[in-house]
């Protein structure tokens, strides 16, 4: 394994170095959530079902699906995804 | 590692053609028992003839004794070195050793090659390995599948164009740019007021793409901003255009390569570029002020990305703004400034000092608001064509403001509220006034610029200037 690659933190240190989760959503209600199929089989079974709950809680949902669980989602697809949706969820099934 | 602290050190490389040569030598030495100890760089069994050899994987011990040719042999007494020869000179290895007779067959002298310690790369990383404990800024270890340079964007270090990113490696040659220790606090820097030291500010110079001899120069930018006449904290909290700009003077500004001539206040020139946009960095990262943060500016302007350049004084009629402050002729000097702004001057009518000088006072006027007098300060560069105009009549640069001046006194009747059926302006207690548009010592002159082009450049301050606001502030260059 090669050595970690290191930077030197050039802010005042004042921010935890780690980067910190997004805040939660104050609710669902009127919030549109994102269900990202990551394209393994059976993935569609699990974010059907996140669909109809999110749904019944109030919020929309827009489904997305990687070309290919091997790589990362293109660009596109993830501008896409943070420009129409408050939240996503990444389903990984199989 | 532990070191030989008595006798002989000798250091050597098999790919290196003098070492083999000497390699019987070193034999000899310890043949005649000589305390000796022979470090390899590369290869572990060389030399062969020599028992007590070390391999010097690392490189540490040639890093630690400082060698830059091999062979090289030093004399140890008591943890502290007394002697060394370099390459073989038979007559130096004679004098060391204090053996006669060293080296027969061998020719007197012949140089050594370049120690494996110095080659560029593995020079930076063994300071890394070996200084690294000067360094104290936090460390950031990247995730396997981050790419570093949008790491660096990713943790918000970057003003929106790619950094540099600040591994120790880049640190420690930027801080061989100036003898100060990196832990030299410099002040506390705003809107956090976190502690911004000599590394802190290595770190953003990185960042910002600077060489290290370009690292004086924004130390004594930083230095210049956190002086409370600068006020720098109402300046990046402002609504108003405005930012540091960095004018430097003095020597240093052509060691660097400075651009104070063509295009002297646009991009293409390195120092000019990267000097101006570390001192915005340091301002983002040390002190977190950040667009849609502490920094309000309602449009901002683009020199807040970097705003530096040299004066032009060897083709200037006049004396250099450093000296004008108060800087030593001869000595380097920045002088920092609340700038708005850059607005044209076009003139290429006027051959007479007075024609240019009202037609300069008349652009002025115009700063910020042609109603509004007193209000902030101003940089006029004078470009060589100008200046050119006022060298002929023999115009000093106090003349030059003085003749500003006169033309820079706004009727208080044309400049209150409603006047001209503009609503801005003045209190209406202010029409019988004389107004000056700019304070006593508001109005700066520099000379810059390419050769040809009848323009000057006006760059308009910040709306709180003076003891209200920002002061411009000078800071000789110190290494």
């Amino acid at each position: 394994m090669s050595e970690p690659r290191i930077l030197l933190d050039p802010t005042g240190e004042l921010a935890p170095a780690r980067r910190e989760a997004q805040p939660r959503l104050p609710g669902l209600q009127g919030r549109t959530i994102g269900l990202l199929d990551i394209s393994k089989p059976r993935g569609d079974v699990f974010l059907d079902r996140l669909a109809q709950r999110l749904e019944a809680s109030g919020a929309a949902v827009e489904r997305y699906r990687k070309p290919t669980f091997t790589r990362v989602a293109p660009d596109d697809l993830r501008r896409e995804i943070a420009t129409r949706c408050d939240a996503v969820i990444e389903a990984l099934a199989d | 590692m532990a070191l030989p602290r008595e006798g002989f050190v000798a250091v050597v490389k098999r790919d290196c053609p003098t070492c083999v040569v000497v390699a019987p030598v070193l034999a000899e030495l310890a043949g005649k028992g000589l305390p000796l100890v022979v470090y390899s760089q590369d290869d572990p069994d060389f030399p062969e003839e020599v028992a007590q050899r070390v391999h010097d994987a690392d490189l540490e011990a040639s890093y630690r004794f400082g060698i830059e040719t091999v062979p090289s042999l030093l004399r140890l007494e008591g943890g502290r070195e007394t002697g060394r020869a370099i390459g073989w000179v038979r007559g130096d290895w004679e004098a060391l050793t204090g053996l006669e007779g060293l080296g027969a067959g061998l020719p007197d002298w012949r140089p050594g090659c370049g120690s494996k310690s110095v080659e560029p790369e593995v020079a930076d990383a063994l300071a890394a390995r070996f200084e690294g404990h000067r360094l104290r800024a936090r460390r950031i270890e990247l995730g396997a599948l981050e790419e570093d340079w949008e790491a660096a964007h990713d943790r918000g270090w970057s003003d929106g164009l790619p950094v540099v990113p600040p591994t120790p490696e880049r640190v420690l040659r930027m801080l061989r740019g100036t003898t100060r220790d990196p832990a030299e606090e410099l002040g506390a820097m705003p809107p956090d007021l976190a502690p911004c030291s000599v590394e802190k500010v290595a770190i953003n110079a990185v960042l910002a793409g600077c060489r290290p001899e370009y690292l004086p120069v924004v130390l004594a930018a930083t230095e210049a901003a956190l002086e409370e006449p600068f006020c720098l904290h109402g300046l990046l909290a402002t609504t108003w255009f405005s930012g540091p700009m960095v004018v430097v003077n003095g020597p240093i500004a052509r060691e660097i390569g400075m651009n104070s001539g063509v295009n002297a206040l646009g991009q293409g020139n390195r120092a000019n570029a990267s000097i101006g946009r570390a001192l915005q960095l340091v301002v983002r990262n040390v002190g977190g002020g950040r667009p849609g943060g502490v920094d309000r500016a309602t449009l901002g302007q683009p020199g807040k990305y970097s705003f530096c350049f040299a004066e032009d004084e060897a083709g200037s009629p006049w004396e250099p703004l450093s000296e004008e402050r108060g800087v030593a002729a001869g000595r380097s000097a920045v002088t920092l400034f609340a700038a708005g702004g850059v607005q044209g001057v076009l003139d290429q009518q006027s051959r007479t000092p007075e024609s240019l000088a009202a037609s300069l006072a008349a652009c002025l006027r115009a700063v910020c608001h042609p109603k509004l007098p007193i209000l902030t300060d101003a940089f006029l560069v004078v470009s060589p064509e100008h200046a050119r105009v006022f060298q002929e009549a023999g115009w000093s640069k106090a003349r030059l403001r003085q003749e500003l001046a006169s033309h820079l006194v706004v009727p208080g009747r044309e400049a209150v509220r409603g006047a001209g059926g503009i609503a801005e302006g003045m209190p209406a207690g202010f029409a019988e006034a004389d107004l000056p548009k700019f304070r006593e010592g508001g109005l700066q002159v520099v000379h810059a610029g390419g050769r040809a082009g009848m323009f000057s450049a006006i760059i308009g301050g910040w709306p709180a200037s003076g003891a209200v606001g920002s002061e411009p502030v000078t800071r000789e260059v110190t290494t």
